[in-house]
């Protein structure tokens, strides 16, 4: 019947090659011709404009850059602390995660301000019942509290991959590891347990903006202390928890997982503006809050373009950097 | 009271497991049926003795509790009670990675993320041996399965044969007390298996390890192993060596495990030192040797296929020889042998298989409904009783 058996593969490929272009290479596009067009909301835009350049984005990276560190560094912390929220819950647990989810995501993030408000519960036990913080502490409106939105908000993306992957490592090859003397982790998981605890207390402090090491409210001692607490915390882990059996086999098979999930997770965590928004102040406005300004309150559809553009490609380098450093094809068993 | 005796490798003490009858239950074949109370037995207190350097096998059908036995032994199951002893010691409650146990898994569970070299040099590793000296036991072991050269390939590059080699290496290069094997050919087609079974005992030989090895194949079993013990119900039926087994089967259920054979209900008689006297069920009387009865007043009598002759004058029989008649229902040529199905007088169907050099001898084929004279040595009768689920077996030593 079908005389030409070589189209089938194409026609098969046709529906999701039309919803690419229609959802994916035209808006794209669209946006580049934005990106480089001139004037302003009152002039009127020129697209295509009369001479070409990259005024929008040179002067978008040095206007914006401290929306761009603010959300680099929120989404990593963020995709940090869903990683090691999320590893332990994958193994154990995923309803629980999931259970939130069946609400809006609007009115998870305004409960969240509820409960991290000065009057809120968390702060009347912190800040009231055990006296661990200053009477003046808040959490809202504080880099602290858009770094727990985000975190709470896109754990599930990081858990359900990460669950994939670690459900799919034989239980044979882990009674394999212990039969062959692998033990608990004493000496390497204190090691590596210190380190990844101090860097991530570090990374905490100095990211949520609790001390500096440079500049003029530079607190060093305070950046030591958190390392040394990181790294006992760590350390302790490390060494108690962590066996040889889950660091030689289980982990390094479930990478592929990681590297799916934390990308899941960084990329909405890092374009994200609602947590921001609702949680942060003027101090914590992320690039996504930036752009979502120019384009639909401003209107300045070659500014906002332009920074979408940047933002792409930023992750794009990210993303392939990441894929560099964690070997992906070495690491799901290296087909010949 | 039991002193140490050096040359047990590992001795099992009433070692009794049951799963609960859900989650962990699933582990165990679902072939067991759960008791009343929910619990599976998996193991129903076991005693048994692998002596040093032994090539020692559990053979049974799936769900009999050999692989349990196994894994209790690699510390992968801890026994609901009973010990079990390495080398002297109480290892009942170590975990794998304090035994001096190695286990070459069903599926070879190779790590699919490492080299064959780091597969191989896993154990080594863990137990922090110098990096030169992992290098030089890793190169001998490449040897030793005769896989040299393939240190930089990955599990996903290997066919299943070679995969099964560097299991086997990987287990071995640690150089256990023993060696855990939880039929490792299953996965390997029948040629293969017949190469690796002759390559196994050659290892064997070479290393002097003792193995324990886990099979439901008979043939296998008989092949490479020393003793063998014959497993039902989380119980063994019968412990012994190849021989034995197959010519003096105490169970129904040996014999029938162990190659074919024919049984025949009988009355005991009486006995004239050597022999005793025993009666079918159409009054012939047969004699079998008094070691094979051994205390047992019920009995089946029991013999081999290819241990009777037929014939088609009983004339040629000597005197002394155990004799049935009977009637051809089928015959089948195999070639090398023909294969009869006879029907006694007394209604019984016996399986006969003559070697069809032979054949010149009385010139034809028996066909099919011709009357035969059956005859078989009285030493090669044995007698079996009730399969022993319900009643323990006592083992010597």
């Amino acid at each position: 019947m079908f005389r030409s058996r070589r189209a089938i593969p194409y026609l098969l490929i046709g529906p999701g090659l039309l919803w690419l272009i229609l959802f994916f290479v035209v808006p794209n596009v669209q946006m580049l011709l934005f990106s480089l067009s001139e004037g302003t909301l009152r002039t009127g835009f020129k697209t295509p404009p009369e001479v070409w350049d990259i005024q929008n984005y040179t002067g978008s990276i040095a206007k914006f850059s401290k929306n761009f560190t603010n959300s680099i560094v929120y989404g990593g912390l963020a995709t940090i602390l869903c990683f090691l929220i999320g590893y332990p819950l994958a193994y154990a647990i995923l309803f629980l995660v999931i259970a939130p989810f069946f609400t809006s995501f609007l009115i998870r993030t305004i409960s969240w301000r509820i409960i991290l408000g000065n009057d809120g519960p968390f702060l009347s036990v912190v800040r009231d019942g055990l006296g661990l913080v200053p009477d003046n502490f808040s959490v809202i409106g504080t880099p602290l509290a858009v770094v727990g939105g985000l975190t709470y908000q896109f754990l599930p993306f990081m858990v359900l991959p990460l669950y994939v992957s670690i459900e799919k490592v034989d239980r044979r090859l882990i009674e394999a590891a212990q039969d062959l003397y692998a033990g608990p982790w004493r000496r390497g998981g204190l090691i590596a347990g210190a380190i990844a605890g101090a860097f991530v207390l570090v990374a905490l402090q100095v990211g949520l903006g609790y001390g500096h090491i440079v500049g003029e409210d530079a607190a060093p001692a305070a950046v030591i202390a958190a390392g040394l607490v990181g790294a006992v915390a760590g350390g302790a882990i490390g060494t108690t928890l962590i066996s040889q059996s889950f660091i030689r086999v289980t982990f390094p098979l479930s990478l592929p997982g990681v590297f799916a999930a934390s990308i899941l997770t960084f990329i909405p965590a890092i374009g994200d503006y609602v947590n921001a928004q609702l949680l942060g102040s003027p101090k914590t406005q992320m690039i996504g809050n930036v752009i979502q300004g120019r384009f639909l309150d401003q209107n300045d559809y070659p500014i906002a373009a332009a920074l979408a553009f940047i933002l792409m490609a930023g992750i794009l380098v990210s993303i392939a950097l990441y894929a560099r450093l964690l070997g992906t094809e070495e690491l799901t068993g290296g087909t010949a | 009271m039991q002193t140490h005796v050096p040359e047990v490798e590992v001795r099992l003490t009433q070692v009794y497991k049951a799963f609960g009858g859900d989650a962990s239950g699933r582990r165990v074949a679902k072939t067991v049926e759960p008791r009343d109370d929910g619990l599976i037995v998996a193991v129903d207190h076991i005693d048994l003795e692998v002596q040093d350097g032994e090539f020692f096998s559990l053979l049974g059908p799936s769900g009999c509790g050999k692989t349990t036995t196994l894994r209790m032994i690699g510390g992968f199951e801890q026994p609901t009670s009973g010990k079990i002893e390495l080398d002297g010691q109480d290892v009942t409650w170590l975990p794998p990675y304090k035994r001096n146990v190695n286990t070459v898994f069903q599926n070879y569970a190779l790590f699919p993320h490492l080299t064959i070299f780091d597969n191989i040099a896993f154990g080594l590793r863990r137990r922090q041996i110098a990096e030169s000296e992992v290098k030089q036991r890793v190169g001998e072991m490449l040897e030793l399965v005769e896989l040299p050269g393939f240190e930089r390939r990955k599990p996903s590059m290997i066919s299943g044969g070679q995969a099964q080699r560097v299991a086997l290496a990987r287990a071995l290069v640690n150089k256990p007390a023993v060696l855990l094997l939880d039929e490792p050919l299953g996965a390997l087609d029948l040629k293969l298996r017949k190469q690796m079974q002759v390559e196994l005992k050659r290892i064997q030989q070479e290393v002097g390890i003792t193995f324990i090895y886990v099979t439901h194949d008979q043939e296998e079993a008989m092949t490479m192993s020393d003793r063998i013990a014959v497993m039902n119900r989380g119980k063994y039926e019968q412990l012994g060596d190849p021989e034995t087994l197959y010519e003096r089967p105490k169970t129904e259920f040996v014999a029938g495990f162990l190659g074919v054979s024919n049984l025949l209900p009988a009355t005991l008689g009486a006995g004239d030192g050597a022999y005793v006297a025993a009666t079918l069920s159409d009054g012939a009387s047969v004699r079998i040797p008094a070691t094979a009865v051994d205390g047992k007043t019920t009995i089946k009598i029991g013999v081999r296929p290819e241990k009777i002759r037929l014939h088609a004058d009983a004339g040629a029989i000597d005197g002394h020889m155990n004799r049935l008649e009977g009637r051809v229902v089928d015959a089948s040529y195999l070639g090398a042998s023909t294969s009869y199905i006879i029907q006694s007088s007394a209604g019984d169907r016996l399986t006969v298989f003559e070697q069809n050099v032979e054949r010149t001898s009385h010139g034809s084929l028996h066909r099919p409904g011709e009357a035969v004279h059956l005859s078989w040595s009285p030493d090669h009768t044995f007698a079996v009783g009730e399969s022993a689920a319900a009643a323990p077996v006592q083992v010597a030593g």
